[in-house]
């Protein structure tokens, strides 16, 4: 038989035939399929290779939970995803999916050497062995193991999707909408709360939609009939929203969730296009409730990996939903009855199977009733070795000893084409622990449920550990009943009848008849971890279930462990004589299931990655060439280059012409911070190193700020305006944090203050115009002015107008040369900009950006905040002693300078550096050494600013040298990777050193 | 994702705040008088607890002003908020 397909179901339409491809070739499916269930109606379980050992794998689950079957969906270079689960993809036309981790095929794999030298391939054994000699790891080891390891691979197009965020807010969020989510929801709606019901699947009803057994009754319906009326009804309210395709990525403190809700990835590829792919929800709850079910452990027994073992509840899925088979003679193995109804479902599509069970006996309805369709059940036995290699086609059982340590008797050989597996069930407490609640072990089950009591919100079903139908269904009432504090509901009256599970047994490795080190018998399927690589990491001396984890990988890939954790934590209690519950468990992280990197930057890309800071000069930047620099969100021009200039010879032509005839700087970004209140000044005298109180109206000061460590934080030239008024101005990168830092001191150092501070840097367009010239052009905009120095010395400012519009003027100095700043309201920016140029254009007035501007900074040993210093710099070390006041009582940092640390002679200062061959530029942030000869070779320091300076016509540099105030004159070394480069230490003021030309 | 109440502006998103760090350290109102151990003291040492801790926080996009928090770092439970200067709570 080739078609597994053996019946009709409502879940998937068999009207709607759907093709796909598989490794190249074309198969079809139906629409409502996963791409699980088509490929097992065609007959495909080896679907992989497993990462380490390369063994055949197949799907093993219907689930989140899958292991095995990841796929490389598409093969263009922009859409094409890595490890998605073929049980949670719904097929659609077109769809086309390779197998992972095998070359050079699925059959026939190279790698698969692997499995037979696994003997020596140990736990630890990529730590243990790649560890020597040294260099190989980066030439040998490493390019190896990733050419013939890696789960599939990324895009390298960019992302053609889009994607979207929202916010929500609800009184009641629901997670799952099986049967204790749906009662749960119905509960919440039906009382007038605005509910969310989130269900990671296109269909509502978790695993009770397909229950058919006679053996399962609410109100004398068989279960799934009660809950397709349920559904019905929960359509029907009001205030309820149902989110399908949406999985909980994580759960956050203060009910605080982000989900995933996925609106494309199951559609056809022209389908895809111009729409939004998946949508971030970032959801406020008021109250949470967690119906996320439970996931079926397997069974830990040796080759236990091989195609067509697949978990029992999975098998049954299969069949009653999906209608597909996963083979025509089964054989179960299970400790529990839940498997028992995935053998009378294939009893009634004709199906024949087998039971294996470690039990003793059980009473239950359920085996009772597949003891009476003629199932054979093998009480007390286990599975002791299984064969086949492409899929399974047998298995070897023999019956377990009394405590279950041993297995004894007879080997007897069953045939099978399919086992299904289940050793109990693990409730999803993922969200419960994210959340920061508590686990609680049941011995009972063997399960860990969540301590309800911990949290501002419950988990209810078989998440909370309720197997049992009627446990499940009155207890999800109760709760739901008192958490949302809920009178009367519908559910009052309700008639259960189940079958209830009377013996339970668990053996966490199954015991085989030969030695454990010889067999395979695998936890973790996705990365390949055994219970001896378990037992050996006990031997080798570890505890902590998190070091085994990580020592082991057990638990790591990309299912984080949903089905293989509890076996772990199982066979290391047992293997340490400790019990189970004492060890805890590892921890649940987000997200649940893996999430793309599209849903989590949502629109933030290209464009909008982050804010675009521009001033109102910027169209005319643009339209005259400039290149810009992007200084914190603000985007600066860098420098203007005319007929095919790169960019030094640019540089070099603005310098020039500032300091020959005129520049202009569009100097609107630095911060502007707007002081107010009758202790503005002494405020200044405060924050500031230097003394304010005899600052007269009118007059300007340059200001140099510290941390309280001592180290300079932001300078800016700062403005009398009037009495009790200041403008003061920041770097461009560090406004936000200076207006932070004196708020956060004003408000809690300070409060007796009278300052008031306002932000006004995007209130005001500031042109700079410097330059021998500038008086000149400042002289032709602003007829009404006195220029002259005794009118307008340098560090004043004055009011003005330019065509009525007030401005004021301040005659201060990036560069050194004579210059005037012009701040005017921002809306005029453009404009004053544009009358500067046109005024300035008979002195070749020339715009210059920011490198020339770091330039002439330089030329006259102007420190630039953030290059020159980087945090750990005192105005000490920066040799500006002057600028800090000995007489003021206090500032911030002033006690900080002549800590033990901060007075040592021999900390890195700032000197000019240059260069022995006057046209060698020195690279920025190249180390400084003395002594080529001693091995360390000992680094005094580093270029901080580094320019051919065109006004000196030589190459100079700013640098910071251990004890450099000292060295003047001294030789140095600046080693680069083709030479070493012989520099002399200078002065760092190359140019004007008396200042002459700010009066020119 | 907190929820914080402002004492100026009520119930917010926690990222409208900032966090500033450790409450109560009174900046010393004669530096020049302290050791060097006594400003360092100040000047470095913060304390990083499990459970209760009292915190600075700002609401900086919302009103900008500074308050304290009573906050436990172990569950992210808030107990108190209070106003810079207020006395803080004494349980």
């Amino acid at each position: 038989m080739t078609n597994f397909r053996v019946g009709k179901t409502k879940f998937v339409d068999q009207t709607n035939r759907v093709s796909f491809v598989f490794d190249g070739k074309k198969y079809f499916g139906y629409k409502g399929d996963t791409l699980a269930s088509a490929l097992i109606a065609n007959g495909i379980h080896l679907v992989g290779r497993s990462f380490k050992y390369h063994r055949p794998r197949g799907i093993m689950s219907c689930g989140s939970e899958e292991a095995n079957a990841i796929f490389q969906v598409a093969d263009n270079t922009d859409r094409t995803e890595p490890n998605v689960r073929a049980t949670e993809l719904e097929i659609y036309e077109g769809l086309n999916v390779k197998s992972q981790n095998c070359w050079p095929s699925v059959n026939f794999d190279i790698g698969g050497v692997n499995n037979f030298i696994s003997p020596f391939i140990p736990a630890g054994f990529y730590y243990k062995t790649f560890m020597w000699p040294k260099n190989f790891w980066k030439n040998v080891y490493e390019p190896l193991i990733r050419k013939s390891a890696g789960l599939g691979k990324s895009p390298t197009q960019p992302d053609p999707d889009l994607y979207d965020h929202r916010h929500i807010h609800c009184d009641v969020l629901v997670i799952g909408g099986g049967i204790s989510g749906i009662i749960a929801a119905k509960m919440s709606a039906e009382n007038n709360k605005k509910t969310i019901l989130i269900d990671d699947k296109n269909h509502l009803g978790g695993s009770t939609i397909y229950q058919d057994d006679e053996n399962y009754k609410i109100n004398d319906s068989k279960t799934k009939d009660w809950l397709v009326e349920q559904i019905k009804e929960l359509k029907n309210c009001k205030n309820l929203v149902i989110k399908n395709r949406t999985s909980i990525a994580a759960y956050h403190g203060y009910n605080y969730l982000l989900a995933k809700e996925n609106l494309t990835d199951h559609l056809s590829e022209d389908k895809k296009n111009n729409t939004i792919r998946h949508r971030l929800w970032k959801i406020r709850a008021d109250k949470v409730i967690i119906a996320t079910g439970a996931v079926e452990r397997p069974m830990v027994f040796n080759n236990n990996d091989r195609p067509g073992i697949i978990l029992a509840n999975s098998v049954k899925k299969f069949i009653d939903f999906y209608g597909v088979a996963c083979g025509n003679n089964n054989v179960i193995f299970t400790n529990n009855d839940s498997a028992y109804e995935t053998a009378i479902s294939l009893n009634q599509k004709g199906i024949s199977s087998q039971i294996v069970d470690i039990r003793k006996s059980s009473d239950s309805l359920i085996v009772k009733k597949a003891e009476k369709l003629g199932i054979k059940i093998y009480w007390e036995h286990a599975i002791i070795n299984t064969s086949g290699y492409k899929k399974i086609n047998s298995v070897e059982i023999m019956k377990l000893s009394e405590d279950g340590s041993n297995v004894q008797g007879e080997i007897v050989k069953l045939k099978c084409d399919c086992l299904s597996m289940s050793g109990g069930w693990t409730p999803l407490v993922h969200m419960h622990t994210q959340s920061g609640g508590k686990l609680n072990f049941k011995d009972d089950d063997q399960i860990f449920i969540p301590d309800n009591n911990s949290t501002d919100h419950i988990s209810v079903g078989s998440c909370n550990g309720d197997f049992e139908l009627d446990d499940l269904i009155n207890n999800t009432i109760k709760s739901t009943r008192d958490y949302l504090d809920i009178e009367n509901n519908q559910f009052n009256e309700i008639k259960i009848s189940c079958s209830k599970e009377k013996n339970k047994r668990n053996i966490w490795l199954i015991p085989s008849n030969i030695n454990l080190g010889k067999t395979k018998s695998f936890i973790d399927f996705q990365n390949d971890s055994t219970a001896k690589d378990i037992k050996l990491a006990l031997r080798e001396g570890f505890r902590s279930i998190e070091h085994v984890k990580r020592y082991t990988t057990t638990g790591m890939a990309t299912d984080q462990g949903k089905t293989s954790n509890m076996h772990a934590l199982g066979i290391i209690a047992e293997t340490a004589g400790v019990k189970m519950g004492s060890l805890g468990t590892t921890t649940f992280r987000p997200p649940f299931t893996p999430l793309t990197f599209g849903a989590i930057v949502g629109r933030n890309v290209g464009n909008f990655f982050d804010i675009t800071r521009k001033t109102a000069m910027h169209e005319w930047h643009v339209s005259n060439n400039a290149e810009f620099e992007n200084v914190g969100q603000w985007k600066r021009p860098w420098y203007y280059p005319k007929n095919n200039e790169d960019m030094h010879q640019a540089v070099q032509r603005e310098s020039l012409a500032a300091r020959e005839s005129a520049g202009i700087l569009d100097a609107s970004t630095l911060g502007k911070i707007d002081i107010q209140g009758t202790d503005a000044s002494e405020f200044l005298n405060r924050v500031y190193t230097n003394a304010w109180s005899k600052l007269a109206i009118g007059k300007c000061r340059y200001g140099l700020m510290l941390n309280e460590d001592g180290m300079v934080y932001d300078d800016g030239v700062t403005t009398r305006i009037g009495e009790n008024h200041y403008i003061m101005t920041t770097t461009t990168g560090g406004a936000a944090n200076v207006l932070g830092k004196l708020e956060d001191y004003l408000q809690t150092e300070w409060p007796e203050l009278d300052v008031y501070l306002t932000s006004v840097t995007d209130h005001y367009s500031t042109a700079s115009i410097c330059g021998p010239n500038s008086k000149k052009i400042l002289m032709k905009l602003f007829p009404d002015v006195k220029f002259d120095d005794e009118n307008f010395p340098h560090m004043s400012f004055q009011n003005a107008s330019l065509d009525k519009v007030n401005c004021r003027i301040m005659r201060i100095s990036f560069t050194g040369e004579h210059s005037y700043e012009i701040n005017i309201e921002a809306k005029y920016g453009k404009s004053l900009w544009e009358k500067c140029i046109e005024a300035g254009k008979e002195f070749n007035i020339t715009p210059y950006g920011t490198e020339t501007m770091h330039l002439l900074r330089a030329e006259k040993g102007f420190i630039i905040v953030g290059q020159d210093t980087d945090g750990t710099m005192t105005p000490i070390d920066l040799q500006m002693d002057w600028i800090v006041s000995k007489k003021k009582f206090d500032f911030i940092g002033k006690r900080s300078l002549y800590r033990s640390d901060t007075i040592r002679e021999d900390r890195k200062q700032l000197v000019g550096l240059v260069t022995d061959d006057p046209n060698e530029v020195l690279e920025e942030g190249a180390q400084i050494v003395k002594n080529l000869n001693t091995k360390p070779i000992e680094m005094l320091g580093h270029v901080t600013s580094s320019y051919y300076s065109p006004n000196l016509k030589k190459s100079i540099a700013l640098a910071v040298v251990r004890s450099g105030k000292n060295m003047k004159g001294q030789k140095l070394i600046v080693p680069m990777e083709s030479k070493n480069i012989n520099v002399t230490v200078s002065d760092f003021i190359f140019l004007d050193k008396n200042n002459e030309r700010l009066n020119a | 994702m907190f929820i914080i109440n402002c004492p100026f502006c009520g119930e917010r998103d926690q990222s409208e705040f900032s966090s500033g760090g450790e409450a109560h350290i009174v900046r010393p109102k004669q530096p020049t008088e302290l050791s060097d151990d006594e400003w360092a003291e100040y000047l470095f040492m913060r304390k990083n607890i499990k459970g209760i801790q009292f915190e600075r926080w700002n609401h900086a996009h919302g009103c900008r002003k500074w308050f304290n928090m009573v906050r436990d770092t172990s569950n992210d439970k808030i107990h108190a908020i209070y106003k810079m200067g207020e006395k803080p709570p004494v349980k």
